[in-house]
């Protein structure tokens, strides 16, 4: 069973979405992916100031068995990455909403954030595909 | 319905269970990926001893009077380099094309050999060990190949095949075994094996860790798992056969070599013996063809100095041209990306590795990357 907090907003593709006060947003994958992946050996982060559309890969994360790529959950810029990824990628493993978070973005448009599901949606979801 | 419960199942399935595998299909069977952790598992083997379920191999004996001809036929080794009786060699067995058909072990039988050569041509009986994917062809490629010779060939599906490895794997398991045959398995040379009724023990593995191999009905097995789990021996899956495998060197079937391609070209030119002029072996005329024109290709190893992790059909640039990774992946070991990778034969040093939008740096080197617990290779 995984742990799924209930004050962030899910994608389809299992990234989590956490707003912050100062209106930027954080990203990163949920605990279910990173069961999904196993260990993780490897992650290719974006750089500030990228802009991304919402579906674009944002971050690549390997695992022992393979790459994944992990999506902009909505449009935006990309202010900042988790640079202690870059020695430690197992954090999203033992941390996946905290300190394994992936990246913050300065979102493009707000209203966005609706689209993503809440916790018991995700839930759902992932009880709806047999996980 | 998870997938796994469409596969066939070993001997040791629940245990996998029991124990909190995360299972996944291979080539049709339902086998344990990790245990929790494939990296801990991995180092495991490197630093005492694990475990490995690997009764999807499948067993084939081999028996009857034209056995030795047979296996001199089939095989691109040469039988008769098993001069006594346990000796075991590696193998391909290659198509006319000299594409490698499966790659195996082949055993020279201890028990029961006296009874074969005294029943008429010496010696015999043999056991090969083969590719769990690849069971079903190898045994229609096996029978095509014997036609209506004196063979017998006997898929021993039912057996447990348990490998015990690490440098301490041997010391471990030597109590659990039966007490005639303890003494002789500690003896054994490498590649070598030695057998009464209960057990066959091969000293040899898939690791590039010293260990055993260990062949055996059912119930055996599932004993001599549930003592071994006892006696602290660690449990491990694919993933870390995967990555024990690769610093080790070893080609995967299907990666690394395949119907398609030869083991000249696939690091396995020692394997393949043309001493004997007389021996016909099948995809001799098709090698010896390659080798006259010369080859344009071989494998090697590459370690990743840029960040990022090679994986199975990244392109290479060489300065000899372009080449491909066969198996790439994370060393626990090495904590760094290491590959096997058939490249131009001039190809040198260094070369580029595409990973995605990225061209990454790599050196080109001889495997093994790591054995017996230390690296040979990389700065």
């Amino acid at each position: 069973m995984s742990d799924i907090p209930g004050n962030l907003r899910f994608s389809v593709n299992h990234e989590w979405v956490r707003e912050e006060d100062d209106g930027s947003i954080i990203v990163g994958i949920t605990d279910h992916a990173q069961q999904a992946l196993g260990e993780l050996v490897f992650v290719e982060l974006p750089e500030a100031g990228q802009v991304v559309t919402e579906g674009d890969a944002l971050a690549v994360v390997e695992s022992v068995k393979a790459a994944s790529d992990v999506y902009a959950p909505i449009d935006g810029e990309v202010t900042d990455a988790n640079a202690a990824l870059a020695d430690t990628p197992e954090l999203i493993n033992s941390s996946p909403y905290e300190d394994g978070w992936i990246a913050r973005l300065q979102p493009g448009d707000p209203t966005q954030m609706e689209q993503l599901m809440d916790a018991e949606a995700y839930e759902l979801m992932l009880a709806e595909s047999g996980a | 319905m998870p997938v796994w419960d469409m596969g066939k199942k070993t001997s040791l399935f629940s245990r996998h269970v029991d124990s909190g595998a995360k299972m996944v299909d291979f080539g049709g069977w339902d086998m344990p990926l990790h245990y929790g952790s494939q990296i801990d598992e991995h180092h495991a083997v490197r630093s005492r001893a694990g475990m490995f379920d690997v009764s999807h191999m499948t067993v084939v004996d081999i028996a009857g009077a034209a056995s030795r001809t047979y296996l001199r036929r089939l095989l691109a080794n040469d039988i008769d380099k098993l001069t006594s009786p346990g000796k075991g060699l590696y193998s391909c067995m290659l198509n006319e094309s000299g594409g490698v058909v499966d790659d195996l072990i082949a055993y020279r039988r201890s028990r029961g050999s006296v009874a074969a050569q005294t029943a008429g041509e010496a010696p015999g009986p043999y056991r090969l060990v083969v590719n769990a994917a690849t069971g079903e062809r190898d045994l229609a490629w096996m029978k095509k190949v014997a036609g209506d010779s004196a063979v017998e060939i006997t898929c021993r599906e039912e057996l447990v095949m348990l490998a015990v490895q690490g440098p301490a794997a041997r010391e471990i398991t030597a109590p659990l075994i039966t007490d005639d045959l303890r003494d002789a398995a500690l003896a054994l040379q490498p590649f070598c094996s030695v057998e009464n009724t209960d057990v066959f023990v091969a000293r040899t593995g898939y690791t590039g860790e010293d260990g055993w191999e260990l062949i055996m009905e059912n119930q055996a097995g599932r004993k001599l798992w549930d003592d071994a789990l006892a006696a602290g021996i660690v449990p491990c899956g694919l993933g870390a056969r995967d990555t024990l495998r690769l610093e080790a060197g070893l080609n995967l079937y299907g990666q690394d070599m395949d119907a398609e391609t030869s083991p000249l070209v696939s690091g396995l030119a020692w394997t393949v013996s043309f001493d004997d002029e007389s021996r016909d072996f099948v995809g001799r005329e098709a090698l010896l063809e390659q080798r006259a024109k010369g080859l344009d290709e071989k494998l090697v190893g590459l370690v990743l100095e840029d960040r990022g992790i090679m994986r199975h059909g990244q392109k290479v640039n060489t300065e000899a041209g372009p080449g491909v990774v066969t198996s790439g992946g994370f060393s626990p070991t090495m904590k760094r990306s290491i590959a096997l990778a058939r490249v131009p034969f001039a190809a040198d040093d260094q070369c580029y590795v595409q990973i995605r939008n990225s061209s990454c740096r790599a050196t080109i080197v001889r495997p093994p990357f790591v054995r017996g617990g230390r690296i040979l290779v990389g700065s």
